[in-house]
């Protein structure tokens, strides 16, 4: 399997709003903890080595 | 070429020598909301005196941007064409993030509908064409420089003041419809207030004219260089005028910003030269708010005095114009004794949902473009970065969520096997007739749109039996061989079947004329 780059969210503006809602009020340190959480929870849900490796590879370029 | 605001003959009303007759509506403001509701009342039989404190359309390009629903309606109106004809039809929209563009967006007519998906057109001329429109319908008395000075709601009527050049007079209506905008006198005399949000950041917003080979595109850039990392908008308008929108910041002084020797090199570098002439400049802050109810008694809201949007998605105008839609039949319905006061309360219900719509797309638009400092900011400016490489991360990419029909939660009779796009709530989709279009033989009634079926008259209902076209097929039909559609004279599908029974369509048409669907 390879890393899906096409839309794959059915509200994705509504699943962006709940995303920032969470973090709301966090301080810096809070929202990085939150955010590494998050990469972690959804890595294991993935569960495919391939996919996270390209996952990795997408957000190191700059 | 520069607009020619040209002044409408204001004349002495009757009320000023003596008392007129109780009308049954009274409208309060000539802006697009206020005129096509007079005119789509009209179409329905109902005589209304629509009264607005100027002589002339509105000053700048304000509302410039109507959505394929909104030409549908002012179609119905008979402006539709005119608007479609003057105006710059687009569909491609592009995006930018720093001078580079990041994708872009193609509303791609699926074909097989008479309008467009949208028109860029100056409210002063939807304005004009609308007021020439109403000046030839009998059934609409327009009155300017009549001011509304009190509105006092009695025992089954309203009480209104009126100040004209000539002095003062009275009006009695049965109805009251407000519609004069986002300061509404009314809704200040009424001593109601808006709810929501207020954004503090300040945009710009210009029209200029210059001779340029621009596309008829929507351009909007987060972080452009020639605008110091904020965000900027430019789209095209007839008449060689463009509309440039430039966020300026919650610290802005809108009276400073106004100013030519402000704007003028702002526009330079956007354009990149200063060969243009300065139309129109405005300052605004952001506002996503509505009325808690648009009913009030005999006194009813629609348009911006109702609810207001930023304009990134071109919610307001087109929402406005919805509200119309809604609100036409069903008071010319009470008015005629077909259904009680009470039907009126579906109204206020489809349209908060409307403007509810709205101001959520708006308020998350306003959000992506103004984040906040911190995790809504860092989120924002990668999501950017992304989506220069990851298609899925343009869909988070937010410069406005452009104007739909809302689908209306309450809705009747359902066959899952009729295809989406047409379920109950929706507006009736347009299609080709093979002679006409469907939108058009549908006009402003109820009817029973009947497909492979032989039936009848109904009572209550008009037939409209057009021949199944390939686009009424996909639209309509999907697999099923038969089809019968109720739909409401603002073209609002309230149920449907994919074959005849008479009992559920006899149901059906009760439900809809008692408010249930």
């Amino acid at each position: 399997m390879t890393l899906n780059l096409a839309p794959n969210l059915a509200d994705h503006d509504g699943f962006y709003e709940a995303l920032l809602a969470r973090q709301k009020g966090m301080g810096e340190g809070e929202a990085l903890a939150f955010n590494a959480r998050l990469v972690m929870i959804l890595a294991n849900h993935i569960g495919d080595v391939e996919v996270l490796t390209e996952a990795l590879e997408l957000a190191a370029r700059d | 070429m520069a607009y020619d605001y040209k002044r409408f003959a204001y004349e002495p009303p009757a009320g000023l020598t003596g008392p007129e007759p109780r009308h049954k509506v009274v409208i309060v403001g000539a802006g697009p909301v206020g005129l096509a509701m007079a005119l789509d009342l009209s179409t329905h039989g109902v005589a209304s005196v629509v009264l607005d404190d100027n002589d002339r359309v509105s000053i700048g390009s304000r509302a410039i941007c109507w959505s394929k629903r909104s030409l549908e309606i002012l179609d119905r109106l008979g402006v539709g064409d005119r608007c479609v004809e003057k105006g710059v039809t687009w569909q491609v929209g592009r995006t930018f993030h720093g001078d580079r563009e990041v994708f872009s967006f193609d509303l791609l007519p699926e074909g097989g509908e008479k309008m467009p998906a949208f028109v860029n057109l100056q409210q002063y001329y939807l304005e004009e064409y609308l007021v020439d429109r109403a000046q030839a319908a009998p059934l609409v008395d327009l009155r300017f420089l009549n001011r509304v000075a009190s509105v006092t709601d009695r025992d089954g009527f309203i009480d209104l003041g009126i100040e004209t050049p000539d002095g003062a007079y009275g009006l009695q209506a049965e109805y009251l419809i407000a519609c004069d905008g986002a300061n509404s006198p009314v809704r200040h005399m009424l001593g109601l207030e808006f709810e929501g949000e207020l954004f503090e950041e300040r945009f710009l917003i210009a029209d200029i004219e210059m001779k340029a080979d621009f596309p008829s595109e929507r351009w909007f850039w987060f972080e452009p260089s020639f605008h110091d990392g904020q965000s900027a908008l430019l789209h095209k308008q007839p008449d060689s005028i463009y509309r440039i929108d430039l966020q300026l910041g919650w610290e802005a002084d809108p009276e400073a910003e106004k100013k030519p020797e402000r704007v003028i090199p702002r526009i330079e570098r956007v354009v990149g030269h200063s060969d243009f002439r300065l139309d129109w400049v405005s300052v605004y802050a952001f506002q996503c708010r509505r009325l808690r109810n648009f009913l009030h008694d005999r006194v009813i809201f629609a348009g911006d005095s109702a609810h207001v949007v930023s304009p990134f998605g071109a919610r307001g105008g087109n929402g406005g114009l919805q509200d119309v839609d809604a609100l036409g039949w069903r008071l010319a319905a009470v008015l005629d004794g077909r259904a009680p006061r009470e039907f009126l309360v579906g109204y206020d219900r489809e349209r908060v949902q409307g403007a509810d719509e709205n101001i959520l797309n708006s308020t998350r638009t306003t959000r992506f473009m103004t984040p906040a400092v911190g995790v809504e900011r860092i989120y924002r400016d990668q999501v950017l970065k992304l989506a220069a490489k990851a298609p899925f991360a343009r869909t988070w990419v937010n410069s406005g969520r452009l104007s739909r029909p809302c689908r209306y939660d309450r809705a009747g009779p359902d066959d899952p096997a009729l295809p989406p796009i047409s379920g109950p709530g929706s507006v009736a989709p347009d299609a080709p007739t093979g002679t006409g279009w469907l939108l058009n033989a549908l006009g402003g009634r109820v009817s029973l749109l009947a497909l492979g079926l032989e039936i009848g008259e109904i009572s209550g209902a008009d037939l409209v039996a057009p021949p199944v076209t390939p686009e009424i097929r996909s639209r309509y039909l999907g697999s099923c061989e038969t089809a019968l559609y109720l739909i409401r004279p603002d073209q609002v599908i309230a149920g449907r079947w994919a074959g005849h029974d008479p009992d559920a369509l006899t149901r059906a048409i009760a439900d809809l004329w008692e408010g249930r669907i």
